[in-house]
């Protein structure tokens, strides 16, 4: 079983009518994703791409019994959406939307939360994230779908277009993944590393991880110590900004070295001491993978 | 956006935050003389840049007249300053503020900034400020207070009582502070910033609570709520990254002689990063998006090319909601309009990686392909060298 998606999965879009959402929704359809509506405030009852369009979300999941949500939305009204999606009973919810305002997340964490400790615990992806694929099952989000290919490597990324560059390599290496999540750039966001290290740790199919960082925040330290106190699975990482100058945001929201804090070295030495592989060079990080994933079998094969 | 001390004060004046008097600023080009100077003075002469440790790089002054203050804000105006905070590199003072100069009998810290891993404001504050906070955070992080505000709700005021006593404010102060401390609060909210920070904050020899510097830094992704801060000019963009920025294009210039087109932010930081292996340096950061258009494509050609370091341009696209056709149209189109005089390395994985690739080979255009990004940043690097050594044969 792989994490956050499957089969099963039934999803419904925000923004389904606009043209990121018709566009991406399509692309998700064509994988073979199960799109079974999308919303639209003043379009319910009317059709798009052969699917329903309702007015609200809650109107949506009591008609096609969706699970997942992944929201197209522009970004003033994307945290309204996700709070939609939370209130209509959506237990995970991927948000693409790019240039969320960083107060606006603060807010909606707040009243996650709240429903978490009150009994009703939704997990949000993002926003600014590529979206989650379990290939083979599922696509949820903007990626191009012929990169992956079913198999047991794990990907998780705070970058869309690195996790591409990541997933192209192990698919290119004969590999395939379980499930990638792009987690988003975003300084505050829904699911971070540990989170996700964590569904990867305790799934079956997944019998390595590749962690794709950047700099700013604490968020590849945090993984560090969960990778160190409770990672049994090899984990591969690479930290983007090596070269970024200190005080610049580097398009990510989240993508800034202040003082002292977020810097590429402190996270790659918390990753290699946590006893994580971290390649310098990004071309290697598949060939890094392969080479663990085959010895193993070839190790399984000699004792066998 | 980084705001500069005397729109960060204007800000906090508009939040109820008590301020010394400001007499004005002053802008490269105008004459000192039209500083109205009323009051006995003395005077204080403030460089506005954005950077840390002013005073002591020569950009705080004090002036005891008003022909003093007039002749050190004209000095300083057009002055090349380089902090601890600059990285070596000069900023030009441009404008200077002028107002009213204090005794501060205690100096403090106090800021409010984004706490990304509780997902909520957070102030810290100090009762030892005037230096740099992150020298102290290291040599005595027990003197750091940290207090999380609920980012609906505020600070609430058992939150700031609590903040003033750890602070030892004097009892004359106390109400003064804990309002102040509320109001920082609001501000930060209110104007969508990320950091919030005032150091120091004074108590004067007078006995008046007062925030002495202003240092603001706002959330770029809120700027459409916020029209009087989205019409403020960015004072740390260059001239080409505001070119870039007006048509939507992520760019940061940078030292080196590779010029780089990569779709989304953490491609591209990869990419510099690939390249400075490979044994090159890049000549700037360029995210050119996620739904980029051929248009955009064009104008990311011209803004890198305006950069006369650039040497070749290295072109890396992976395909998401970026459509590989696309970008490959805009390469056509773009070498249509401008000339491109560097050579050009180009490469395409993603969606319509195909069709994108037939078109440029079937353009007629001089530009190499490459089939994966350590390829394409050595091809890049290589043609960067070739092209420094034919300048000189």
């Amino acid at each position: 079983m792989p994490i956050l998606l499957n089969k099963k999965t039934k999803l419904i879009v925000h923004g389904f009518t606009g043209a990121q959402g018709s566009f991406h929704a399509q692309q998700c359809m064509e994988y073979g994703s199960a799109i079974v509506g999308g919303v639209t405030p003043g379009k319910g009852g009317t059709e798009h791409l052969g699917r329903p369009v309702f007015n609200t979300a809650r109107d949506a999941v009591k008609a096609t019994g969706a699970d997942v949500s992944l929201i197209f939305v522009p970004p003033p009204y994307a945290a309204d959406s996700i709070l939609e999606a939370a209130a209509a009973g959506i237990k995970l919810i991927i948000c693409i939307t790019e240039g969320v305002p960083v107060l606006d997340m603060v807010r909606v964490k707040q009243r996650l939360n709240a429903m978490k400790a009150a009994g009703s615990e939704v997990t949000l992806v993002g926003p600014n994230c590529p979206g989650v694929i379990t290939p083979g099952e599922c696509k949820a989000g903007i990626m191009p779908g012929y990169i992956h290919r079913k198999g047991g490597v794990g990907v998780v990324s705070r970058s869309g277009t690195l996790t591409y560059e990541a997933v192209w390599q192990v698919t290119s290496q004969g590999l395939g993944q379980s499930t990638v999540v792009g987690i988003g750039g975003d300084p505050v966001q829904g699911m971070n590393f540990v989170d996700t290290l964590k569904l990867f740790q305790a799934d079956k199919q997944t019998k390595a991880v590749i962690m794709i960082g950047e700099i700013g925040g604490a968020a590849e330290e945090d993984a560090a110590r969960y990778i160190k106190a409770k990672m049994t699975k090899p984990v591969f990482c690479f930290v983007a900004g090596k070269t970024a100058p200190p005080g610049r945001r580097m398009g990510h929201a989240g993508a800034i070295v202040e003082g002292n804090a977020g810097t590429h070295a402190s996270k790659v030495a918390a990753l290699k001491k946590a006893g994580a592989t971290v390649v310098d060079n990004l071309s290697e990080i598949g060939a890094a993978v392969a080479a663990q994933l085959k010895a193993k079998t070839k190790t399984k094969a000699a004792r066998k | 956006m980084k705001l500069l001390e005397y729109e960060g004060k204007e800000i906090f004046e508009a939040g109820g935050l008590p301020l010394l008097r400001r007499f004005g600023v002053l802008k490269l080009g105008e004459s000192p003389d039209s500083l109205k100077l009323d009051g006995p003075g003395p005077w204080i002469v403030k460089a506005q840049v954005l950077a840390g440790g002013r005073g002591k790089a020569g950009g705080v002054k004090l002036a005891r007249t008003a022909a003093e203050t007039r002749e050190l804000a004209g000095r300083m105006l057009g002055m090349q300053m380089i902090t601890h905070q600059t990285q070596g590199k000069a900023l030009t003072v441009e404008e200077v503020l002028v107002e009213e100069a204090c005794e501060a009998a205690r100096e403090m810290y106090i800021s409010v900034v984004l706490d990304r891993k509780e997902a909520c404001p957070v102030i810290i504050a100090s009762a030892e400020g005037g230096m740099s906070i992150e020298e102290l955070a290291h040599s005595h992080p027990e003197k750091i207070l940290k207090v999380l505000v609920d980012a609906e709700a505020g600070l609430a005021d058992f939150q700031a009582r609590q903040l003033a006593f750890d602070l030892n404010i004097p009892k004359k102060n106390f109400c003064e502070f804990t309002v102040f401390a509320q109001r920082l609060v609001k501000v930060f909210t209110g104007c969508d910033a990320s950091l919030v920070e005032v150091n120091p904050l004074a108590i004067t020899k007078d006995g008046r609570l007062l925030a002495l510097d202003a240092k603001i830094v706002t959330d770029d992704n809120a700027l459409f709520r916020h029209k009087d801060q989205a019409a403020r000019p960015d004072h740390e963009a260059s001239d080409i990254e505001k070119e870039a920025k007006a048509i939507g294009i992520n760019y940061i210039g940078l030292d080196g002689d590779i010029g780089c087109m990569v779709n989304g932010a953490g491609l591209a930081m990869a990419t510099l990063d690939t390249v400075k292996m490979a044994g090159g340096n890049a000549a700037n950061f360029l995210d050119v998006g996620g739904g980029a258009s051929v248009d955009q494509i064009t104008r990311a050609f011209q803004i890198i090319l305006k950069d006369p370091k650039v040497k070749a341009v290295l072109v890396n696209i992976f395909g998401g909601i970026m459509k590989c056709d696309n970008i490959a149209a805009g390469v056509v189109e773009a070498s249509k309009t401008v000339k491109i005089t560097v050579p050009l390395i180009v490469r395409l994985e993603g969606t319509n990686v195909k069709e994108g690739r037939k078109i440029l080979a079937g353009s007629g255009l001089k530009l190499e392909q490459a089939d994966s990004l350590w390829e394409a940043a050595q091809k890049a690097v290589a043609a960067a060298k070739q092209e420094n050594l034919c300048r000189y044969c």
